[in-house]
């Protein structure tokens, strides 16, 4: 066998063992991670649900749009959800994702202009479940409105039947996704009320924290069904109205100031 | 009338196999334009988060609208007990397989997700319009199939009664589901109307009689078979029945939303300024496919004209493509009213009328849906006898009377 050869095969070998030691040295840290991280995962979640127990209709989650709160010109709230969810511009506006987006409504007689966030209004008879074929779109007991991306055939009759104009079709690749929001090309996707950070106990969704971060407060998120939560409490108060409300869906998002 | 003889054609002909191999070209680049538009998602597409369904669907639901409407002169002969249009059973059952077959390739090569159709076949959810669609789909290959066996086979003859009863109800049934994915549309300002139903039941009657006697007399034609006027002219006149029934009930829709004020933001747009949506409403789906196909089936000048008949039925096929472009483009187009009266704008097209310019790939797609359903017509007739040897007069027409007799034929 040539020299030069074998002296390059045996260098060739001795690196799978500095690999090797590399290897072994990360997979200890990995470990001793792993080893500390339930605890630190069990403190973060302490609030939430536990994993093994099931959704139930005690809690109906649901947001409240004080649009007298809602500042013309500020889009806090979208790029918040955008972020969360790694929905990116690809500069084609009219395929892209919008979960939310902010809607200028004008009244023709009279000029009057109020700015609001438009999203899923998770509703209670969703008419984007009674449509779909599979039983991809559906609701859970507690009342977000959701997509099984595994049994979406694509077909798009719930973009059809939403009245909300609240979903939108994955038209190409999606790249960077985040674990907490799977997407992928050819399903449908909307608002998910932030069903990952309800589920982590979060209390809150990230267009919420947004808005509440920029000092408006215009989105409150809470259980609708617990009669002390700040959202049941100010409806009580002052009331509020679904977009659409003759539909008769029993919308989870309602309006303040319409 | 005499006996009918059924046999298939040669199909040895330079003509037929250039036919079927157009078709068949038609049908791989259909299936190429879908699967272009598969790996590379529906950006490639004129659909938009707007118009979320575009060209593919147009073909498609009219295929399917049509694949119904063309059983009916089996129905006619095994419901109706119509004698004259017996011999002609067998075609019409063909052709409503064929055309439903190329309408759901099409539906299904559209879907975002066309390799879950397996997920669409085993899950249902049955509150669901779509969902009953696809069994109402299946159930009706099935049962056409069983239809035609009775027909075409001796021993089974004495079954065709009840099976085509079953299948004309079946029919009905379906194209009501396939209205009702619109008329259940509760919230879009141009559907979310009851009329949808029956309308499209009626629309089936035209485009499938329309599409029945093209094929009948291509076939025809080309195999150098005979085929009377008698019965041309009775299909013909049957078909304008048809038209004008079309016409009465878009006539109706669109009075009862000019009466309703909160309609008349749609129906400003499709009447008068919606652009193109007006345009094909106007000029195809009502001038060149609804009043030039009456005249050219019932003026004197052209009654008589075999040809006039055959550019009538061509009319109402491009007339019945136009009008459910406006149905299902038009009405998307149109916003959705999320604050009646007031006007809205976003950065999500809310509030404009949404911009569609249909994509070569959809185009294509839609169109190999229709070389699919004619060239399975095609090869079927070639392999079995769908087709009677002769439908002159002398032979299918049973109020034939000879010329030499001099007496009028009773009815």
């Amino acid at each position: 066998m040539n020299p030069e050869k074998m002296t390059q095969e045996s260098g060739a070998q001795e690196q799978p063992n500095s690999n090797r030691r590399q290897f072994l040295g990360t997979a200890a840290a990995a470990l001793g991670g792993l080893s500390i991280a339930p605890g630190v995962l069990l403190y973060s979640v302490s609030h939430a649900k536990p994993a093994d127990q099931p959704v139930t209709d005690a809690v109906r989650w649901g947001m409240l749009v004080d649009t007298s709160k809602c500042e013309d010109g500020c889009n806090d709230c979208v790029t918040a959800c955008n972020e969360e969810h790694a929905l990116t511009d690809t500069g084609r506006p009219e395929t892209d994702a919008q979960w939310i987006r902010k809607l200028t409504v004008k009244d023709r007689l009279s000029g009057n202009s109020k700015s609001m966030p438009m999203m899923c209004q998770h509703c209670e008879h969703p008419p984007c479940v009674d449509v779909c074929p599979t039983g991809a779109s559906f609701k859970r007991a507690d009342g977000i409105v959701l997509v099984d991306k595994h049994i979406c055939i694509g077909c798009r009759y719930c973009m059809m039947a939403c009245p909300y104009k609240a979903r939108s079709f994955i038209h190409e690749e999606i790249k960077d996704q985040k674990v907490e929001a799977p997407r992928g090309k050819g399903c449908v996707e909307s608002c998910t009320l932030c069903v990952h950070k309800v589920d982590r106990g979060d209390g809150t969704t990230a267009c919420a924290e947004a808005c509440a971060k920029a000092g408006h407060r215009a989105l409150i998120f809470g259980d609708l069904n617990d009669p002390n939560s700040e959202i049941s409490q100010r409806l009580k108060k002052f009331g509020a109205t679904q977009i659409r409300a003759d539909l008769g869906l029993n919308t989870g998002v309602r309006y303040q100031g319409l | 009338m005499q006996n009918i003889r059924y046999s298939s054609i040669d199909g040895t002909s330079k003509g037929y196999y250039g036919l079927l191999g157009l078709f068949g070209l038609m049908a791989l680049v259909g299936y190429l334009a879908s699967h272009y538009m598969e790996s590379h998602g529906h950006v490639v597409t004129g659909m938009t988060n707007q118009i979320v369904w575009g060209t593919p669907h147009v073909f498609a639901v009219f295929l399917i609208v049509a694949a119904s409407g063309a059983l009916n002169v089996a129905s006619i002969a095994s419901v109706f007990g119509k004698i004259s249009y017996k011999p002609l059973a067998r075609l019409s059952g063909l052709l409503s397989l064929c055309l439903l077959l190329g309408g759901l390739l099409v539906l299904v090569l559209d879907l975002g997700r066309p390799d879950r159709l397996i997920v669409a076949m085993t899950k249902y959810n049955f509150k669901s319009i779509f969902a009953w669609n696809i069994i109402l789909y299946n159930g009706f290959f099935l049962i056409v199939g069983v239809y035609l066996w009775m027909m075409m086979e001796r021993k089974m003859n004495r079954f065709t009664k009840p099976v085509g009863f079953i299948a004309f109800v079946w029919r009905l049934i379906l194209t009501t589901g396939t209205g009702s994915i619109f008329g259940f549309l509760v919230a879009r300002q141009a559907y979310d109307a009851a009329v949808m139903a029956p309308m499209f039941i009626i629309m089936s009657f035209s485009f499938g009689l329309a599409i029945f006697l093209l094929v009948l007399m291509a076939a025809y034609k080309w195999t150098q078979r005979p085929l009377g006027d008698a019965l041309v002219f009775r299909l013909k006149n049957l078909l304008g029945v048809f038209v004008a029934a079309v016409l009465y009930f878009v006539i109706a829709f669109h009075l009862t939303n000019l009466y309703a004020t909160e309609h008349h933001g749609i129906e400003r747009f499709i009447l008068m300024d919606g652009g193109i949506y007006t345009q094909l409403f106007w000029w195809v789906q009502i001038l060149l496919g609804s009043l030039v196909p009456l005249a050219l089936f019932y003026l004197p000048a052209f009654s008589k004209s075999r040809t006039a008949a055959a550019i009538g039925a061509v009319l109402v096929t491009i007339g019945g493509l136009a009008q459910m472009y406006v149905i299902i483009i038009g009405g998307q187009a149109f916003p959705l009213e999320l604050f009646p009266g007031m006007e809205v704008s976003s950065s999500f097209y809310d509030g404009v009328v949404a911009n569609y310019v249909p994509s070569m790939p959809e185009f294509l797609l839609g169109l190999g849906g229709v070389a699919i359903a004619l060239a399975a017509v095609m090869a079927a007739i070639k392999a079995l006898d769908f087709l009677p040897d002769s439908l002159a007069d002398s032979v299918a027409d049973p109020h034939y009377k000879p010329a030499a007799s001099g007496s009028e034929a009773t009815a």
